[in-house]
């Protein structure tokens, strides 16, 4: 899947945006053996220490899910809030699986804590190709492919909307829609919803958990003040 | 997907969450309709929403007597108040509109979720993407657009017809009625989804090429096209081939994604592994 590739932004809008991600080799001529879920959920496991923002299983969602209400005073309940332990524990079959943080300490640290692991499942930081660099390099460790991004075609840097599209393109599966990421910023700027409240809202329509509310929560920020 | 029209209540905060903006209120309904041919069967209303159980009627009453006095009934955006989205059951041809739209859904020829494509993020494993090659994956349909398998077949066409050959461990690949030409199954082309994946592998030498082969045909599909270009690095990690052919171009990448090189042929047997500890404070992080 490509659901983090093409994140809409310059470099330094993903200053807070690491996603480091694991996956097995499914196809049965790469030829891979071992307990690939059991080498993930140590991986999950491993990443909650160093303080994500999301952990995302791509079967089962993130740490922020939709809610079912059983009764009719659900409609004023409370916002569930993120909640890590349930994607620890929903873990049930090898796939995608990913954590995304927001400070580069934490997420070079991780890497380097993974790669002395050894789990032997395939590891992935989607990032901007600088702080992807820097964190192979922090750990030790010479990058071996890379996916280059280049960019929706004829949608420039000063597209009108451009928020919109960096907030709905944080799911690279296309469920955060634009049409809600642009009702989010108006309900910001018309303070009908703070940014973190707008942000959890779109987080939650991200099936792989790789949302990022903290780079939403920055853009949507910027929205309300105006700031292009 | 269908919406209930004995629950809706025509709030509107679905027309807003659908990826494609394929759910209206019909004036004459009065309820949230769904556009079939635009809906990808994506599930992001079934899915995404949250489910609440207001007593439709009772809302329906409330919302008309609270209109006349100009005050409004908002549920939070992300909620159907009244659980109105029911699944249809999804035969051929519309099927694969789930298929390539829905990420919880696998890929039953590659057992891949998402997109359906491993490209070179397990290439530490696989080799897919050897040195002196370029894994090409050209995407159609985002963002927020769609795109039907016609559009693909542009695509496909125009890439076969130069002789390149089309990654066998693709969804859009098993849809090929003949690789040779890119030809894709007719039943299908009409079918619309939210964005899929066309994967190819050239040597580095045809990388211009393919590029202006892509320029060329997203004139002339109306949809819109993102490509991924996977390459190798050397035994230091660098990567200074392909890079300056695609700044020659006139690209400037911002955004990758690194394959760091930790896959292996074995996973590591954890049997007698120290045991770790998830951190103490996971809820409400």
């Amino acid at each position: 899947m490509t659901n983090t590739l093409h994140r809409y932004g310059k470099a330094e809008t993903f200053v807070d945006d690491y996603i480091v991600f694991s996956l097995p080799a499914k196809s049965k001529m790469a030829g891979q053996t071992g307990d690939a879920l059991a080498a993930q959920k140590r991986f999950m496991t491993i990443a909650s220490q160093y303080h994500p923002v999301s952990l995302g299983d791509a079967l089962h969602g993130g740490a922020l899910r939709p809610t079912k209400s059983n009764s009719i005073f659900g409609h004023w309940g409370k916002r569930n809030k993120p909640n890590l332990r349930k994607v620890l524990a929903g873990m049930s079959k090898a796939g995608t699986m990913a954590a995304v943080f927001d400070k580069r300490e934490n997420a070079e640290a991780f890497v380097k804590r993974i790669k002395e692991e050894e789990l032997g499942v395939s590891v992935n930081i989607s990032s901007s190709i600088e702080n992807a660099k820097n964190a192979c390099k922090v750990a030790g460790i010479p990058r071996h492919s890379i996916a280059y991004s280049l960019g929706f075609e004829h949608v420039g840097d000063n597209t009108p909307g451009k928020q919109a599209i960096m907030l709905s393109t944080m799911c690279g599966h296309g469920m955060v829609s634009i049409n809600l990421a642009q009702k989010m910023m108006s309900f910001v700027r018309e303070n009908r919803r703070s940014p973190r409240e707008a942000a959890e809202a779109m987080s939650r329509f991200c099936s792989c958990g790789i949302f990022n509310t903290t780079r939403a929560k920055r853009i949507l920020e910027d929205v309300r003040i105006g700031v292009k | 997907m269908r919406i209930n029209p004995k629950k809706c209540v025509a709030c509107g905060n679905c027309t807003y969450v659908c990826p494609m903006g394929a759910i209206y209120i019909d004036p004459l309904l009065q309820r949230a309709t769904i556009n079939r041919d635009e809906c990808v069967e994506c599930y992001a209303c079934y899915n995404g929403l949250s489910k609440e159980v207001l007593p439709p009627a009772t809302v329906r009453f409330v919302r008309r007597t609270l209109a006349n006095f100009r005050v409004r009934f908002e549920p939070e955006p992300d909620v159907c108040p009244t659980t109105a989205f029911e699944p249809d059951k999804l035969e051929w041809p519309r099927v694969v509109r789930r298929a390539f739209s829905d990420p919880r859904v696998p890929h039953e020829s590659t057992g891949v979720s998402g997109r359906g494509t491993e490209e070179v993020k397990t290439n530490d494993v696989t080799d897919r993407v050897g040195i002196g090659e370029v894994g090409f994956t050209i995407e159609l349909g985002r963002p927020g657009i769609g795109a039907r398998f016609r559009d693909f077949q542009e695509m496909s066409r125009a890439l076969a017809a130069v002789g390149v050959s089309f990654e066998k461990n693709n969804p859009i690949t098993t849809l090929m009625t003949n690789v040779e030409t890119g030809d894709i199954r007719e039943d299908i082309l009409n079918e619309k989804v939210m964005s899929a994946i066309i994967e190819i592998k050239v040597p580095v030498q045809r990388c211009e090429e393919i590029i202006r082969i892509v320029w060329d045909v997203e004139k002339r599909i109306p949809t819109q096209v993102v490509m991924g270009v996977g390459v190798r690095c050397d035994e230091d990690g660098e990567e200074n081939i392909v890079l300056p052919i695609l700044e020659k171009l006139g690209y400037d990448p911002q955004r990758a994604k690194t394959n760091i090189g930790l896959g292996r042929k074995v996973i590591r047997d954890l049997t007698n592994a120290a045991p770790v500890e998830a951190f103490k404070e996971l809820e409400n992080a």
